[in-house]
């Protein structure tokens, strides 16, 4: 998995109450057999006016000038700054992908939906809850500051404004240590195979009735 | 020893380890899979050189991009017009023959919905921990069993290991107590619930529903309930498993017989909460007054009763709310404080892992029987969720009244719910739905969805509009 220190970079408002990952990416761009190419269709039914296809070119797709995505003075965002339960809907992590391939480092957000958040962590991307005020004054910050950036630092678990202010916020450590390092999840678990095959083993004794799928 | 829930026993029961950090181990008994959010997994196991740690622990079957067409179905894989569809409904035979795993492909009478054919096929067992690539993971918490969605990552993850890498949720109960008025659904009662609870009130619960209505609920009707858990935000659903839950589960062919299946069933009585089990949160409903229900948005918590009016943006509402409700009008095409039975209906879809059992058809049915669709209604179909759901439907004769009331009697497949295949809903139309989301787009580009019972969803196709079963 990719590692994460710190990231720094303008922040785009996605200013939407329940975003959820059929707005992420929709269905459509499910079909591929790969972990990439996602970032185009990123948000699609909002960022083009038409209807999005797996082989399109999106270069000669009509664009929505007023989706957020679309304007210069968020080009190249690297945070996305959203609001409640964002993410919320599949487990599709085509989501993360396609967020991750945007270029997307970084979510800030009062609160995110499980699968999403849970997805998030696997894709070296990092989503942070932060309480409602803080996110209702980065908002109002974003809006009234042209180029608005902000500094993610996840060591010292750490956002840094740009008048020096630093924002804490909280991450499981586990999480953190897996990000930092740019640790595989099933490497993990593999140390401990020998405790997955005793606990099978028991499993298998005491509830054989599980083991009947032939 | 302390009262536990039943969500508490299931964890305890799988549990591996528990890491100091607060994370666990949890072992899987069951993964299921299809075919978009596996391939993905099946291709890290192949590049890091790794095999399924359990092979028979994982059983597949294609389901989000099949055809529903008889013409299209009956040639097979050639059959799938859309050549990306194709590659991925391919790749999981190819990834299940390569890797040994159990596959009920295309052409297999088996073959489904995942959520329809675990139950079917009795791999889903009480007591279980079952995971898919797939939110609606958690339909099969109604049959007592610890069930959610993952992504592809944990999808490898539970592949190479059989374990998830997990943390330990809240105890949420809804207690839905009392009687149904006549013609309302297990459907409604959940819509109801996602109205009290909101789309993302039970993020980081597991919801265990119980209470009499709950127990009157037939096994499928508790599924259609576990099923949208997590439009309320929750990973899982639960129900205790009780007698009804063991008739639902004997004689199928993956469920135990014989002396295991003596040694089962007891093991299996004792899955329900202990007297005294302390939930985080509970949730209390009056079953009695629950009323069919129909969303009017574009977030399954935007629901209201068949009776009542699209809600006028006013100062009642929430103000954090306020720009997410005009969101949701302006996408629906709908009037603030308009009647429900106003919506002029295009399209009517009865299928989905919601919603797509024998008894949902025989509900749908027997609203439709002797009658015919509204002329305005443009597209009705009725999707049955597995081979074998069909095939019970054909033995009954539901197919020839879905037919003769003018509805199509489809292949079995997720179909219209999230429209990857070919049935999608055309842009600004209203569509009657037995399916679980109403996110803007979710049917189609530009198609405006109306989550409602199987009952209402056939009412709605006859009348053009919403019409209340209830007082039918």
């Amino acid at each position: 998995m990719k590692k994460f220190s710190s990231v720094t970079g303008l922040v785009l408002p996605l200013d939407r109450a329940n975003v959820d990952t059929d707005f992420i990416i929709p269905k459509q761009f499910l079909k591929s057999i790969k972990r990439t190419g996602f970032g185009v269709n990123l948000f699609d039914e909002h960022r083009y006016k038409d209807k999005g296809k797996p082989d399109a070119d999106n270069s000669q797709r009509p664009i929505n000038e007023d989706f957020v995505l679309n304007q210069a003075r968020y080009a190249d965002a690297r945070i996305l700054l959203a609001r409640e339960n964002f993410g919320c809907g599949s487990s599709r992590e085509h989501a993360p992908w396609a967020l991750d391939d945007y270029g997307f480092r970084a979510i800030l957000a009062p609160s995110f939906a499980d699968i999403f958040f849970n997805n998030c962590f696997k894709n070296g991307l990092l989503p942070i809850v932060l309480n409602r005020e803080i996110v209702e004054s980065l908002f109002k910050d974003v809006e009234a500051t042209p180029g608005f950036a902000l500094c993610i630092d996840l060591e010292t678990q750490g956002i840094k404004k740009p008048d020096g202010d630093i924002i804490n916020f909280e991450i499981e450590p586990s999480r953190k240590h897996c990000l930092l390092n740019g640790l595989d999840d099933i490497g993990i678990t593999m140390r401990d195979a020998e405790r997955i095959r005793q606990f099978e083993n028991n499993w298998r004794a005491t509830s054989p009735f599980y083991f009947t799928l032939k | 020893m302390s009262s536990k829930t039943l969500y508490d026993k299931l964890w305890s029961n799988h549990l591996v380890l528990q890491r100091d950090d607060g994370t666990a181990l949890l072992y899987i008994d069951r993964h299921l899979i299809h075919e978009v959010t596996s391939p993905q997994a099946f291709e890290g196991l192949r590049l890091a050189g790794r095999t399924p740690w359990r092979a028979d622990a994982n059983f597949a079957t294609p389901d989000h991009n099949i055809p529903t067409t008889k013409s299209e179905r009956s040639q097979g894989l050639e059959g799938i017009k859309d050549p990306v569809s194709k590659i991925q409904v391919a790749t999981l035979d190819d990834n299940c023959r390569e890797f040994g795993i159990l596959e009920m492909d295309m052409n297999d009478i088996r073959q489904g919905i995942v959520h329809v054919v675990g139950p079917e096929q009795g791999a889903t067992l009480p007591g279980m921990t079952i995971v898919c690539g797939d939110s609606h993971t958690s339909t099969h918490g109604a049959l007592g069993a610890l069930a959610h969605g993952i992504g592809t990552s944990e999808v490898e993850h539970v592949l190479a290991t059989q374990c998830l890498i997990a943390q330990k949720a809240k105890n949420m109960l809804v207690r839905v107590s009392g009687q149904l008025k006549k013609g309302v659904t297990a459907k409604d009662i959940v819509l109801a619930i996602i109205g009290e609870l909101g789309t993302a009130g039970g993020t980081g619960y597991t919801i265990e529903f119980g209470g009499d209505a709950i127990e009157g609920l037939s096994v499928e009707g508790r599924m259609t309930v576990c099923n949208m858990a997590i439009e309320a935000g929750a990973r899982a659903g639960l129900v205790a498993c009780d007698k009804k839950t063991l008739e639902y589960i004997k004689g199928r062919p993956f469920a135990p017989s014989g002396d295991l299946w003596d040694e089962a069933a007891s093991a299996w009585m004792e899955l329900k909460s202990d007297e005294g089990a302390v939930f985080d949160s509970v949730l209390e409903l009056n079953a009695a007054e629950i009323e069919p229900q129909v969303t009017w948005g574009t977030s399954p918590e935007m629901v209201v009763s068949v009776n009542g009016r699209v809600p006028l943006i006013s100062e009642e509402i929430e103000k954090s709310k306020q720009a997410n409700y005009q969101q949701a009008l302006a996408y629906m095409g709908l009037k603030s404080g308009m009647a429900i039975s106003d919506i002029r209906l295009d399209c009517i879809f009865i299928g989905s892992c919601t919603n797509s059992r024998i008894e949902d058809l025989r509900e749908a049915a027997a609203m439709v029987k002797g009658k015919h669709k509204a002329e305005t209604v443009e597209v009705a179909m009725v999707v049955p969720g597995s081979g074998l759901v069909k095939q019970k439907a054909e033995e009954e004769g539901l197919d020839k009244v879905f037919i003769e009331a003018g509805l199509e009697w489809r292949e079995p497949g997720c179909s219209m719910c999230l429209a990857m295949n070919a049935d999608q809903l055309g842009a600004g139309k209203h569509c009657a739905s037995t399916s679980n989301r109403n996110f803007e787009g979710r049917q189609g580009f530009g198609g405006r969805t109306h989550l409602v019972s199987p009952a209402m969803a056939a009412a709605a196709a006859i009348h053009g509009r919403f019409v209340d079963v209830s007082a039918l």
